[in-house]
This record gives structure tokens, sequence and C-alpha cells, in this order.
């Protein structure tokens, strides 16, 4: 067993895992976060996507001792303190996923994506977003989501101190 | 009243742990086991290598390893894990030539100022590779290593040139250029003690141009072809062009212009080229493409690549 530190969400995490256990499964099975989702396992389906100091990643792809002294985000940080953060309500209010399965790894993308394009085209979100399978909506919904959630207030304004 | 029924194996089994924080006693484990190595030098990471030679695998930013892993075709008994060796990243210029750190991320290597000027077919072929997710994980040393037939940045090393730098514990440091480096489907020159350390590639010459494209199912997919050139013209004539093609054969190809016979040849006419280059090739068909649909592609992406590269080098700019 390895011991391993890591800020998740804003929190300092200290856990012990053996070195084939993957950061989605610490974080699903050891600190209970269960949002982050694992479809694939194997880095195509992107349900499992986090932010890892600041950047996108899958996280079956990742072992959790390679987080060690990293920044995770997963979707329960997004919000902060709010309920729901903006991007949220803006797919929320577009029906932006039916199951709801594959949303966290949406939401995370669409974050990276808003945070360094804060006024994606249809085209951009669409290629930011290519990485994400949905199995329900067609996707049409989720590009429309996210593109509300640009046009709304900044992210800026929405718990900034949460990534 | 039977028995009860005995508890049948599978994800709902009631013997699995629940999923609250703290009481979790076992994770359910995907990976097959293997020990975890994480060494803070290179000098270490050579020796561990070399301790554990033909069981041990060098673990790069893990977004082909892993996979592999977690649907068990692989299974090394030690995981030389790289990522905690900060001289293997970074992008710097010597020589004329850039040299990349193995580690450095496919997102590094996007957002670099110093490759969009002097290596501008990099950040196009980047962006065909995977997704931002996989490419802030992705590191260039790692897909070179792999050595995936389809996979896009062993053809931009062999059609720039690269030099590979490949070091051991014991016979120390070689260069390997590109196209002596990738064998077969993932095999390569590198030894079982060897990790690629450094890639070396020359600056694209004022005077060239260059062009990256392929065609997959979706976006972020393998290619089913893709095409690397780079070409030199003056007065509307081919001085000189290579061509580097993946997803055709058992590694990434290259042709050079003599090879195409395309020497001298006006810059626009590569139709002929393209067909004989085609038919010599022998394309693997598997569920995305068949063998004659990869011709097709070859047919159609080697002259429009090679347009484009050439349309760049005659715009007196080097991308």
């Amino acid at each position: 067993m390895i011991p391993i530190t890591l800020t998740v969400n804003g929190q300092l995490r200290e856990g012990s895992v053996e070195g084939r256990v993957t950061l989605a499964d610490f974080l699903r099975e050891r600190l209970g976060l269960t949002g982050t989702h694992l479809g694939c396992e194997h880095g195509v389906c992107g349900a499992c996507t986090v932010l890892l100091d600041g950047e996108p990643a899958r996280s079956c792809l990742v072992l959790a001792v390679q987080a060690q002294d990293k920044e995770v985000t997963t979707v329960e940080g997004l919000s902060g303190s709010e309920p729901l953060s903006a991007l949220q309500r803006a797919m929320r209010d577009n029906f932006s996923f039916q199951c709801g399965f594959c949303t966290p790894g949406f939401l995370i993308q669409a974050w990276a994506l808003l945070k360094e394009n804060p006024r994606p085209t249809e085209e951009e979100v669409r290629h930011a977003l290519s990485g994400n399978l949905c199995r329900c909506t067609g996707y049409q919904s989720i590009v429309a989501g996210v593109l509300a959630a640009s046009t709304r207030a900044p992210l800026e304004s929405q718990q900034e101190g949460s990534l | 009243m039977g028995e009860q029924a005995p508890a049948r194996p599978g994800r709902y089994s009631p013997g699995l742990p629940r999923l609250v924080p703290g009481t979790y006693a076992a994770v359910v484990l995907k990976l097959p086991p293997f020990v975890y190595l994480a060494p803070a030098s290179l000098e270490e990471a050579l020796s561990l290598h070399a301790d554990h030679e033909d069981e041990s695998r060098v673990l790069a930013g893990g977004q082909s390893l892993i996979p592999l892993l977690a649907l068990r075709l692989a299974r090394p008994e030690y995981l030389v894990d790289l990522s905690r060796i900060g001289e293997l990243e970074g992008i710097s210029e010597e020589d004329g030539a850039v040299c990349i750190g193995a580690m450095t991320s496919e997102l590094a290597l996007e957002h670099s100022h110093l490759i969009a000027e002097r290596l501008p077919l990099l950040p196009q072929a980047l962006s065909f590779i995977g997704h931002p997710a996989i490419r802030s994980r992705g590191t260039l040393g790692g897909s070179l290593a792999h050595g995936d037939p389809a996979a896009e940045l062993p053809a931009v090393a062999l059609v720039l040139g690269a030099q590979l730098v490949a070091e051991s514990r014991d016979r120390g440091r070689r260069t390997i250029a590109a196209r002596d480096f990738f064998l077969g489907p993932f095999t390569t020159a590198l030894q079982g003690d060897e990790i690629l350390t450094e890639i070396r590639i020359p600056w694209q010459a004022p005077g060239t141009g260059s062009c990256f494209h392929e065609v997959a199912r979706r976006l972020g997919d393998f290619a089913m072809v893709g095409v690397a050139a780079v070409a030199r013209v003056e007065q509307g004539m081919i001085r000189s062009c290579r061509v580097a093609l993946t997803g055709v054969a058992d590694r990434a190809v290259l042709r050079t212009d003599g090879e195409l016979g395309l020497t001298g040849e006006s810059a626009g006419s590569f139709d002929a080229a393209a067909r004989r280059l085609a038919e010599e090739l022998n394309p693997p068909a598997d569920l995305h493409g068949s063998a004659p649909y990869r011709r097709h592609l070859v047919r159609t992406l080697v002259p429009r690549v090679l347009e484009r590269a050439c349309q760049a080098a005659a715009a007196g700019a080097i991308s």
C-alpha cells in the first residue's frame, strides 16, 4: 500500500492505496464521491473525466498514486457552496441529459472549455465535447446547454475558489 | 422453503464493499497487480528499469498503457512511472533542432510558441489525437515508444526526420533516427532496459511547407489513414518532399520524393504518384475500413496533403 495525499474539491484528502487502483475508483470508493461515473473504464467514453490540476483528464486512465500532490476537481466540486453552478443550471434548463450517466463527464469537459474559451462557437463546443459519449440524447441538447451557459453569467462569477 | 440462493458473483453481489466513505474495506480492482515504482530521477528510473528489464514496463502518460492494463492485455510485474521526473519534460532549442523531453504532454506541445514557430506540422497533427482529456496526459515520448501503427506522432517523427534519444543504465545514451525506430506493430528499436528520454526534431526550414490530415470514423478516433507531408518548392517544381502515412501498414511508413517519383515534378500533379503508392501498400482491413477503402483514402489524401504543403511552401510560410 502506498500513502497518498491530494486535494479534492479544495479539501486535503489522504489515503493509502495499491498501485493499481485508478483515481476514479479512489474517488468513488475511498472518498465516496460517486458523482464521477465509470463507463468503459478504458478511456473511450469520457464519463469519468475530472479536472487534474485544472486540466480535464480521464480518471480511469490515471492511477490514484499519480494524483499525489495534485488538485482534483470532480463534478461535486463544480457548484461550490451553491446547489448548482451556472453551467449546471443551463444544462438542466436545456434538458441536457436523459439518464444522466454521462453528465458528470460532460459537465467537467464543458467547464474546462468555458474556462479557456468563455464564448465558444457551436463548432468549438462540439469539438471540445467530442471525447464524451452520450447514448440517450443525440448531443443536441447537451451542446445547447453549454452554449446557453456561455451566454449567461461568466464562470468566473461562481466559485472560482473551488477550482 | 428452500435454502437461500447463494450470492451470485457479479456487480451487485452483496459481497462487494458498500460505498460509504471511510468504512470500506476493499476496492474493486480492474488492473492486474504490479509493483508501482515512482523514481524521482532519470538515473533511478534507468536503474529500476534495468533491474527488472523483461518484467518491467515504463509508464509515461498512461493513455495507452493503462487501457492495456485495464483490458489485461499487458501484465507487467513492475511499472516504472516517469511522471515525477521533471528533467524529462520541457521544450528547448539546440543547433537548429527543437529538443523535446519525452514526458512533455501533447497539451504542452499544442500550447508551445516555439513549436508553433519551428515545427508547425506538429500542432496540426496533435489536433487529431484523441481529445483534450487525453492530450492533457498523453506524451510525445509515450506515443512514440508505444509504436501504435495507426498513431499520428510516429508519422510526424518520420516525416520531420526526428532523432530519438534512448538511455540505459549499462550502455548510456544513443540516438536512433526515426526511420530506424519503428520496427512493427507496438515494436520499436528500444531495448528492454532502455528508456526514450528526448526527441530532437530539426526545424522546418524556411521555404518548406507542411500539412497533416487524416480520415477517421469520428473525431479523435485512430485514423483509418493519416498523411503527413513536408515539401520544398522552387519555381513551381518540387525540389524535395517527404510523405509519411499512418494506419496503412504494421508501422508508420515514410516515402521521399525520389521514391514517389516526384523529384522535379510540377507542384500539383500528385495523382499518379498517389496511385502508385496506394498499389504498393498493403493496408490492413478492420471494422473501421477495408483494405480497398484505405487504398482509396491514400489516393485521395496524399495529393490533397501534398498540395496544401506545396501551397504553404509557395506562400513562403513554413506552415
